[in-house]
């Protein structure tokens, strides 16, 4: 056996129903598309279905005994979320819809009057490698505030170019904002490195967890304060939990600092027709009935996790990539795009191989009940950095088995033989 | 497994990948256009040359997948030389097939190669691919009959 792995897969695979389904033709399903979204333990779906069935209730304005069994479940869904993080405070982790929504929400209260407020002459740094999410929402306030973007650029084995540092974060910078772990290359960024500089000429750092949070142990209150972000986003549905919730975790004093994001019920203290007084955080910034059973989903998941252990999901990421990149190096004309140590990268590992097109290979691929990603992966600015259009994506999670490795190494070289380019 | 896969990739569409027709980018032209497809990034730029009512030349630079490739060779196959009119109503005959999900029997007739993508529309992920350079065709087509009027 693989050192590293989960010692108890089979166990943990029985928790996932959907990875015993069939696919045409009978085919077994292979799932190596959980960077682009995970599956879920049966755990997850009983939570949300439990909910739907014996407590279902609005929160915070039902005044009866579901009511406040709705609103302890939802509560006590930020409970999870927050020792899931570690976060220093509870009430600073804000429900939101997605990874997206929650870049979104700190990029316009910025651009907003308040002390943070980002104004011509500011600077906002973000990298190449980042997520579309983590692209333009900085782009719509540098348009709207005239504050100027800049960006770190990647070095040719798909790192930050840390070269540059000094001319890119100055006294001119008002916010850092990049991922800790890219959903392209791999690449696993130093958020305490950045966050330190950051924060030396007094910028704001947000930091963008969406693949970070999935496989690695997030302790925030562990962190020094001078290393530890402001802001740190994920979203559910990578984490186990159900779509349609996301997360922002920031810290009070910028959560207090930035003005409301959306207006509206739950977010108030009071309304009268000229204006209204807010809420304290987190209902500040939670404007409206939420995904109330997506968040119950969401703490089952990260529950899930933790029962299982970050660190060991980390070691089981570790050992599958590994074995999957050795894999890719016996498939001729591949070409891995990122770093090619397991050690210091992510479960997602983008490639190219000569002669097919990385739609053809994912359709090939699929007819064998492997299922990847191709295309940009929402990350465009990143493949041109390396001269690429699109790429193919295998990603795997705690449930991924060498086996199915094999099976899509296998299906790479039918691919080649398929496309004669052997 | 690899019948399916058969169904997709039609010999006639893998030899149009490896030898596109019409590759290039000439001169003249009067419209020239860039269509992606935001969900892969696919991209082709597309230049049309109408003369007196005719599709004098349509030249192309395209990034892709076979089908988005072979779609933008075959179409040129079949529009270049023909009147605008009966042009577009190949195109109008070619994207009846591509949406018809797999149940429409496809005219060799009118669509020569272009029934080798019939297969396609039984992939709904891939019928994009397929209808990025024509698509591309139409309205670069359109502006250059713009151009000309005015
Ligand atoms: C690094 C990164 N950031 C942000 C996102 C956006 O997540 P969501 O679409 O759930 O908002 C993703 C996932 O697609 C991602 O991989």
């Amino acid at each position: 056996m693989i050192p590293g792995l989960l010692p108890e897969l089979q166990v943990i695979r029985k928790d996932f129903p959907i990875l015993e389904r069939t696919l045409a033709g009978g085919q077994p399903l292979v799932y190596l598309d959980s960077a682009n979204t995970s599956q879920k333990p049966q755990v997850v779906i009983d939570a949300m279905v439990d909910h739907l069935e014996r407590h279902n209730a609005n929160v915070a304005r039902a005044m009866h005994q579901l009511g406040a069994e709705s609103s302890e479940a939802f509560e006590a869904a930020r409970d999870k979320v927050a020792a899931f993080l570690g976060a220093p405070e509870r009430d600073e982790v804000i429900f939101t819809k997605n990874a997206s929504e929650a870049l979104n929400l700190v990029a316009n209260t910025l651009a907003w009057a308040g002390p943070r407020q980002l104004r011509e002459g500011d600077e906002i740094v973000i990298t190449e490698m980042e997520h579309h999410s983590n692209i333009v929402p900085w782009q719509l306030v540098a348009q709207r505030s005239g504050a100027t973007l800049r960006w770190f650029g990647l070095t040719d084995d798909g790192r930050l170019d840390l070269s540059r540092i000094d001319e890119l974060i100055t006294e001119r910078t008002k916010v850092v904002s990049f991922t800790w772990v890219s959903n392209m290359l791999g690449t696993v960024n130093p958020v305490a490195e950045l966050t330190r500089r950051a924060h030396a000429v007094g910028a704001i750092v947000v930091v963008d967890a969406s693949q970070a949070a999935p496989q690695l142990p997030i302790d925030l209150a562990a962190m020094a304060p001078e290393e530890r972000p402001d802001a740190l986003v994920f979203t559910g549905h990578k984490v186990v939990g159900p779509t349609g919730i996301g997360v922002l975790w920031g810290s009070r004093a910028l959560l207090e600092e930035l003005p409301p994001f959306l207006g509206g019920g739950d977010m108030i203290e009071t309304v009268a027709m000229e204006r209204s007084t807010f809420a304290a955080i987190p209902h500040k910034f939670e404007a409206g009935t939420p995904p109330i059973v997506e968040a119950v989903g969401l703490g089952a998941a990260v529950d899930y996790l933790r029962s299982v252990g970050l660190d060991a999901v980390h070691e089981h990421e570790r050992a599958i990539t590994a074995y999957a990149l050795e894999g890719l190096a016996t498939v001729p004309g591949a070409k891995v795009l990122g770093p090619l140590d397991a050690a210091e990268r992510g479960g997602a590992i983008s490639f190219e191989l000569a002669g097919v097109h990385p739609h053809d290979i994912a359709q090939v691929l699929d007819v064998r009940g492997v299922a990847v990603r191709a295309g940009h992966h929402c990350a465009k600015p990143a493949h041109a950095r390396f001269g690429v259009q699109s790429s193919a994506r295998m990603s795997s999670y705690l449930y991924t088995t060498p086996e199915e490795i094999d099976a899509f190494i296998e299906a790479l070289h039918y691919t080649r033989s398929y496309f004669k380019v052997a | 497994m690899s019948q399916e896969l058969d169904a997709l990739y039609q010999e006639i569409i893998l030899d149009h990948y490896k030898n596109p027709h019409h590759a290039g980018l000439r001169e003249p032209f009067e419209a020239e256009v860039h269509h992606v497809n935001p969900t892969c990034g696919d991209e082709i730029t597309l230049r049309v040359h109408v003369n007196d009512g005719v599709v004098d030349d349509v030249s192309y630079d395209a990034l892709g997948c076979s089908i988005s490739q072979a779609s933008a060779s075959v179409m040129t196959d079949l529009v270049i030389g023909r009147t605008v009119d009966d042009a577009l109503s190949i195109h109008e005959e070619f994207l009846t097939l591509m949406q018809g999900k797999g149940s429409v029997e496809p005219d060799e007739d009118v669509l020569e190669d272009g029934i080798a993508f019939a297969g396609v529309a039984k992939f709904p992920a891939r019928v994009k691919c397929a209808l990025l350079s024509w698509m591309a065709w139409k309205d670069a087509t359109a502006r250059s009959l713009e151009a000309s009027a005015r």
